[in-house]
């Protein structure tokens, strides 16, 4: 009746993740019990878990980000005080939980921090700076963020019943096979990734077809904000690599379920295919996460400079060429595979030349400053101290890049610090740059500026005292993944990083309080003008937060830097009598939410093979869908009436600015 | 002096700009886009499960070989059928677009046919390789085989279901603007499960029956 689920799969023997379980369930109960209490659950319902508005959906991936980061960096600190503690004895943590502990983390960041971190501010931002008023596929896109969140929950699931995969955030066969693995943890893994693939592809699919076809009158492709132009390169690296992701991970879903022999040691399997496999997707998804990253650095840096950015189309060659190279290089992640000098060099000579396009971006960000009146706002804080640790992470990367050097570092805590310092030093400092820069777009309020520096300082140096060690004990022979070890000389090191860590929890904590604090004093923070750092793109030329429509007329767009010419030809012009007409606009629809819903019935049913559970599944996310296709009525309208009364009261109040402003 | 009065555009100019980009197409255009960009993602999905049967297509680990195992003469006729369904399928479209309830019912109705009779052979292929042992188990080579055909077989059984409830709808809704938006992906879809046929076709069973 309930396949391979027994009371046994709770961990009642293990105290950490059964008390960690424990009190994460009752803090939800408790939210919900307030939720519904207070009557917030209709509200909720109708504006933010049915909603198909792009804004609201990017809010919420962003949201989803921030509680997985939570979870992932718990792991992250559990390994850190593992390790520190963990010369020549077992340290606190038993080998199969600190196994679980360092694969969840891995899967964690990537997935479900990183990824939904930015596809989250390209689903606010997107649609904004191209001047129009929706997504390609508003239901859809509201379905995609929904399925990531099952993807997510079930990950969670595994901490208390039954357990996570032990394998590595890859779970590379053989060990991941059947035979060597056992358990449902690496089916958690498999089952919880396929559903939110799904997810990615779609959001995909969706911000591809926006920016290749929706865009406002004038808004050709050499006019687009850079972030649109990552946005583009970043998606289209999601449609042709998650695919690959997918059939790779069917695979070894056929060879765990049904016995196939893909990658198995027996039968003519070929373990090294997997690494080829999910390597070609790994290394483009490095690049699907760092190149928004980028995006969001270059408005910001244009924008706290007050100039246009350096170089505009060299910045949009580097990203198109680093769309394409990223594919050309994966296999620098195995040249200890033993393919050759021949295949080797090769792919360690594209791993280097994919460095040139990055480095163009760099110069472009120096010269976008240099001669600039620079502010030195949160945003622009987080970009300085990505220049310069991008820059660190990015050396060591084309040291690894030698195949020679490689044979050496492969596998060692070297690698794991040129990682970290790529990913933290340039997509989690430019998602938080992105968040604190357009936090006032979505909320009408700044983030208080104060603790906002606070938690840069400590996220900078918590991240050097952690991960510059780890560079060191690299050097000094120290592998990746180890529960204990016997080597005196590497003591010191992990004593340090684990400092580094409490940093970044310090950093992490300045957050939380500022976050707190701005909702407190919102009112000083208000931004009634739509634009509170007199910005360049038209993101900025609506209110904030933005109406349901997000523009009472299309913009129409005459050049690059849109929103600034418009500004600029206002002062001279003075503003002109605007045509409201009724808009129409999708309404919203529950089938992302309850599509997920079947999604997490079926994904836990496969875990545990409960069969009956899996159809019922299948059939439930099957009638969603049908139901979602019978509806008539799919759009409602907006009367021109309603579109002037909003338009007219963000004119007036950027017009009282003017003045106050013009006074002063 | 920082923040100024923007919306200074002017919604009324038009024709100024011609080196600009008109702005936001028709619905039809923009889903027929999207669907496209999710056929070729789909594409290159297969195209994993075609590089996992190059790559193993040798190891039998003493099993049965392709020559020994593959029946050409089943395969014409499945290729047949898939090939006519997409014939059907166009008539369908043609038939949506004049607007013809009854032309339209009777091309889908043998698309779906064809389309069953394509999954009929192809299940009694894999019950009967089964029955002689020749399962996916058997070895890595067989393990790709039944993976990429199985794959492209899964997307014919979701286009007939989809088909169904094309149909279904066509029935309680009529040529509604979405309704039809929705038939061309479908037909985008039914189309492209025929050049994946087709290149199923040459690289597993002609490539694999001539060895």
């Amino acid at each position: 009746m309930l396949g391979k689920l027994t009371w046994a799969a709770i961990p009642f023997d293990q105290p950490i993740p059964l008390v960690a379980g424990a009190v994460v369930l009752v803090l939800l109960l408790a939210v919900l019990v307030w939720i519904v209490v207070a009557g917030h659950l209709p509200y909720l319902w109708r504006e933010w878990i049915t909603s198909v508005d792009h804004k609201r959906i990017g809010v919420m991936y962003v949201l989803l980000a921030s509680v997985m980061l939570l979870r992932g960096f718990s792991d992250a600190i559990m390994m850190r005080a593992q390790q520190a503690v963990a010369f020549q004895s077992n340290g606190f943590l038993p080998p199969e939980h600190y196994n679980q502990i360092f694969s969840a983390h891995g899967t964690i960041m990537i997935f479900f921090v990183a990824m939904p971190f930015v596809i989250g501010l390209m689903n606010l931002v997107v649609p904004l700076q191209l001047g129009v008023r929706d997504v390609a596929f508003p239901t859809l896109n509201s379905v995609g963020f929904w399925l990531t969140a099952t993807g997510a929950l079930l990950v969670n699931v595994s901490l208390v019943v039954g357990e996570f995969a032990r394998t590595g955030w890859l779970p590379y066969p053989p060990l991941s096979e059947l035979t060597y693995s056992p358990g449902v943890g690496v089916d958690y893994y498999l089952w919880s990734l396929m559903i939110s693939g799904v997810g990615t592809l779609v959001a995909g699919i969706n911000l591809v077809t926006t920016v290749l076809k929706i865009r406002t009158k004038g808004m050709s492709y050499m006019r687009m904000p850079i972030f649109c132009w990552t946005t583009l390169a970043s998606n289209l690296l999601i449609i042709s690599a998650f695919p690959i992701l997918t059939a790779t991970l069917a695979m070894l879903i056929l060879d765990r379920y049904l016995g196939f022999h893909f990658f198995t040691n027996e039968g003519g399997g070929n373990v090294m295919m997997f690494m080829n496999l999910i390597w070609a997707w790994g290394h483009p998804e490095v690049y699907i996460l760092v190149l928004p990253a980028f995006g969001i650095y270059s408005e910001v840096v244009s924008t706290f400079s007050g100039k246009p950015l350096f170089g505009y189309r060299s910045m949009v060659l580097a990203t198109m060429a680093i769309c394409v190279i990223s594919f050309t290089v994966w296999l620098h992640h195995f040249f200890t595979m033993g393919a050759g000098p021949d295949v080797n060099a090769i792919f360690g000579i594209a791993s280097m030349i994919i460095a040139v396009p990055t480095g163009v971006k760099i110069y472009n960000w120096l010269f976008t400053m240099f001669g600039g009146r620079i502010r030195f706002a949160t945003p622009m804080m987080w970009s300085i101290g990505f220049m310069v640790t991008f820059i660190i992470g990015g050396l060591t990367g084309v040291l690894v890049a030698v195949p020679p050097a490689d044979f050496l570092l492969h596998n060692s805590l070297f690698l794991v610090a040129h990682f970290h310092n790529v990913i933290i030093g340039g997509v989690l400092f430019g998602a938080f740059a992105g968040y604190t820069y357009w936090f006032p777009k979505a909320f009408g309020f700044r983030l208080q500026e104060g603790w906002g520096i606070a938690a840069f300082w400590f996220w900078l140096i918590g991240f050097y005292v952690a991960f510059m060690p780890l560079y060191a004990v690299g050097f000094l022979g120290m592998t990746r993944r180890m529960q204990h070890f016997d080597v005196p000389e590497w003591r010191p090191w992990l004593a340090v990083a684990s400092v580094g860590a409490g940093l970044i929890l310090t950093g992490i904590i300045c957050q939380i309080v500022q976050l707190v604090v701005s909702i407190r004093h919102r009112a000083e923070l208000r931004d009634l003008t739509g634009d509170p750092w007199d910005g360049r793109s038209l993101e900025w030329a609506t209110a904030s937060p933005p109406p349901a429509f997000n523009f009472a007329v299309m913009p129409d767009v005459t050049g690059g830097d849109a929103y600034w010419a418009m500004k600029q030809r206002a002062r001279e012009e003075g503003a002109k009598e605007v045509d409201y007409q009724p808009i129409e606009m999708p309404r919203n629809s529950p089938t992302g939410f309850v599509c997920a819903f079947f999604a997490t019935v079926l994904g836990f049913a496969l875990i545990w093979h409960i069969w009956w559970m899996v159809i019922a599944g299948l059939v439930g996310a099957y009638t969603t869908f049908v139901v979602f296709a019978w509806r008539d009525h799919d759009e409602y309208e907006i009367p021109a009436e309603e579109v002037a009364r909003l338009d007219r009261e963000n004119l007036a109040a950027r017009r009282g600015l003017v003045t106050a402003a013009g006074g002063a | 002096m920082s923040i100024a009065v923007a919306h200074g555009y002017d919604a009324q100019v038009i024709g100024l700009e011609d080196a600009g980009h008109a702005g936001p197409p028709s619905k039809r255009i923009i889903t027929g886009y999207g669907f496209w960009i999710f056929l070729l993602s789909d594409i290159v999905m297969f195209s994993c499960f075609f590089a996992a049967y190059a790559v193993l297509s040798g190891q039998t680990a003493g099993g049965p070989t392709g020559p020994e195992l593959f029946n050409l003469r089943n395969v014409a006729i499945e290729t047949a059928f898939l090939l006519l369904s997409s014939f059907a399928c166009g008539m369908a479209s043609i038939a949506a677009e004049v607007r013809s309830h009854l032309w339209f019912y009777i091309a889908m109705a043998v698309t779906c046919l064809l389309g069953l009779g394509f999954l009929v052979i192809e299940f009694r292929e894999f019950a009967d390789l089964i029955a002689r042992g020749a399962g996916p188990s058997r070895s890595a080579f067989l393990s790709a085989f039944f993976a990429l055909v199985g794959c492209h077989g899964l997307h014919v059984s979701a286009g007939i279901l989809w088909l169904l409830t094309m149909m279904a709808q066509v029935f309680a809704k009529s040529f509604r603007a979405d309704i039809l938006r929705r038939f061309l992906c479908f037909a985008l879809f039914w189309h492209a499960l025929d050049i994946v046929w087709v290149a199923i076709f040459s690289v597993v069973y002609l490539l694999g029956s001539a060895a």
